[in-house]
């Protein structure tokens, strides 16, 4: 393969592979608070790109995203107010099938809403055909933004977790509920908090992928399938390994497409996370001691 | 005996209610029934899986696809007679002829034999799927199931002699006693039987399951993993031994749906399917048998009717959620009294 193309393909990976981490992001926060894997992760980044399309009509391109962003947060809380926070100490099956429940209720939600068609947001600069040139690989400028936007988005995570009240008391929460909640953390309001945030970034990333793949009501199920096994991969919960795992993730599918028929595409990442979930349910940056202390 | 009491209710349902259709001269109702029948086959192996022995399968569908596309397959074989493969299928006597639209021969599989390579086919992928698989609790389950019958969509999608996105048509009817199973008009009434047959059949061997030592053990696995082991229970083999009877029930399920319907598309496969399943088990109260059939006909009639238009997602949804916000045990539950003998 020549160096041109094997660029090409590095460059396809790493932006296939940042969404992905940025869904795991998503997973992993609401999970640190509450152990819940929230199945509609991947319907909010569809309902983002959803929203900014139609406010893109009317208003400028920035707008339009933060709109987006702004009303997908508000259905984040939302979710979790209505079908979680009143549940006393509820089972793991039981919001397991509840978040699947609410992922198909959001999707058919949008069908009805909008219609079955695909939808594109515009770019966010130059057009479809434009195109940087680096070390001789055509890149979409489209595809610099959502580096971009993804650098951004683990940037502030990072700071927010760090330098903020609300973030710290996020930390606390994930290290142990139970003491957070004794140092008199609201772990419920932090709860809420950590489903807007999620829906938040989902929409933002929904926004940016949306001039590369387009938007249609049913994405969303391939893409939080993806984002869980980047989330297994990198370690449920971690989220900085959650970004070099996206990576991975990304190329190891971008180049599968140059020995697999596209077809088959989807079916490797998902022979990922099988192979991921039998072999080393821990990630594979987990360390084994740690992981025996787990349970599966 | 008590515990066969509502099977031969269950059988007497059957017969009056193909009896009351025809007084009423609304047989049409029969082949919606007989696919509900085969949802309900689907249905009773998760109850078993998810209410007896607690855990989540979101895969279901994966099953049933692999059972229905391998009988298709087999079935819709166009062999050369001279072929050596032929005439190694020949001898072993299970090559049967056809005829397409131009009557020319044509040569496949026979469909009991090719029911029997389904059945075989769906087993061994159940069990090379469910040695790691039923290691895995709560999401970890959840995913590597939803994972696995994804996969099986993905696959039926992307492959040319699977029909891609059109599936497999043309199978042919499944000879049974000089009765046919197939979708026509004329075999209405015998199909609708065969199907609540093997429905019965399935009930039986469900409720004998229950009853025995298998099924106490599975009992106690869902109480407490950790409790049973200590017990003594192998339960990491009997979670094994019951996700494969699972994955061998929607196996028949779709190569008799398969036949029935005379093809099978991807859809079949499609994730949306296996939740149905789960809400239908949730709605009839997990570990209750006899809830599941009533749930699984009752919805799967309702859903097959249309009469949910583009809602009927959405309707399986909102029942799903619902069920688990307000009735996380199960809605439709027997009285507490008696359980073990239920």
């Amino acid at each position: 393969m020549p160096l041109e193309q094997l660029l090409q393909y590095f460059f396809a990976g790493i932006t296939e592979g940042a969404i992905y981490a940025i869904i795991a992001i998503g997973f992993n926060i609401i999970y640190n608070t509450t152990g819940i894997i929230n199945f509609a992760q991947g319907e909010f980044l569809v309902l983002g790109g959803m929203i900014a399309t139609s406010l893109a009509v009317v208003l400028p391109l920035p707008l339009a995203v933060a709109g987006a962003v702004a009303a997908t947060m508000v259905v984040g809380a939302l979710v979790d107010l209505v079908f979680i926070r009143w549940l006393a100490s509820p089972s793991v099956l039981r919001l397991v099938v509840i978040t699947i429940g609410v992922s198909i209720l959001l999707r058919e939600g949008m069908l009805h809403a909008w219609d079955e068609k695909v939808r594109a947001l515009r770019n966010f600069t130059g057009t479809e055909i434009s195109s940087v040139r680096i070390l001789g690989a055509h890149i979409a400028p489209q595809a610099l933004w959502v580096l971009g936007i993804a650098g951004l988005i683990v940037a502030a995570l990072a700071l927010f977790f760090r330098y903020t009240l609300a973030g710290r008391a996020m930390r606390a929460c994930a290290a142990n509920r139970t003491a957070a909640r004794l140092c008199g953390i609201k772990t419920r309001r932090l709860v809420t908090l950590s489903f807007c945030l999620s829906a938040g970034i989902g929409a933002l990333a929904g926004c940016a992928l949306s001039p590369l793949t387009q938007t249609q009501y049913d994405m969303g199920a391939p893409l939080a399938i993806k984002g869980f096994t980047v989330a297994i991969l990198g370690g449920l919960g971690n989220s900085t390994a959650a970004v070099a795992a996206g990576l991975i993730l990304g190329l190891l599918e971008t180049f599968s497409v140059s020995l697999l028929p596209l077809a088959y595409k989807d079916a490797v990442s998902l022979a990922v996370l099988l192979a991921i979930l039998f072999l080393r349910p821990g990630g594979l940056f987990g360390r084994r001691e740690v992981q025996r202390l787990k349970e599966f | 005996m008590r515990r066969y009491l509502p099977l031969a209710a269950v059988a007497l349902v059957v017969v009056g209610l193909q009896l009351a259709l025809q007084a009423a001269g609304a047989m049409y109702y029969l082949t919606q029934l007989t696919m509900a029948a085969g949802y309900c086959l689907v249905s009773i192996g998760l109850c078993l899986l998810m209410g007896y022995a607690g855990q989540l399968s979101l895969g279901q569908a994966g099953f049933f696809a692999i059972g229905g596309y391998a009988s298709a397959v087999l079935t819709t074989l166009k062999l050369d007679a001279a072929a050596p493969a032929a005439r190694l299928l020949a001898r072993l006597g299970i090559l049967a002829e056809r005829r397409d639209a131009f009557e020319n021969l044509l040569l496949g599989v026979s469909p009991w034999a090719a029911l029997l390579a389904a059945v075989l086919a769906t087993g061994l992928v159940a069990l090379l799927i469910g040695l790691p698989v039923i290691r895995l609790k709560g999401h970890y389950l959840a995913m590597a199931t939803l994972g696995f019958g994804l996969i099986v969509f993905r696959v039926l999608l992307g492959t040319r002699f699977l029909g891609e996105a059109d599936g497999i048509g043309g199978v042919p009817a499944l000879p049974l006693f000089g009765l046919e199973v197939t979708g026509g008009k004329a075999h209405r009434v015998e199909s609708y039987y065969v199907a609540w047959g093997l429905v019965l059949a399935a009930l039986l061997l469900a409720v004998n399951l229950i009853h025995s030592r298998v099924g106490r053990a599975l009992r106690s696995i869902h109480g407490g993993e950790e409790a049973a082991g200590a017990l003594g229970v192998d339960t990491a083999r009997y979670k094994l031994a019951t996700f494969i009877a699972g994955a061998v029930l929607a196996g028949v399920a779709g190569a008799f749906l398969t036949h029935y319907n005379g093809g099978i598309g991807p859809s079949e496969a499609s994730s949306m399917k296996s939740v149905r399943y789960v809400a239908i088990v949730a709605v009839g109260g997990m570990d209750n048998l006899w809830g599941t059939l009533l749930a699984g006909a009752a919805l799967s009639f309702i859903s097959l009717r249309g009469y949910l238009g583009s809602y009927d997602d959405a309707f399986f949804a909102v029942i799903l959620i619902a069920v688990m916000l307000f009735f996380p045990d199960g809605l439709l539950r027997r009285a507490r009294i008696g359980r073990g003998g239920g």
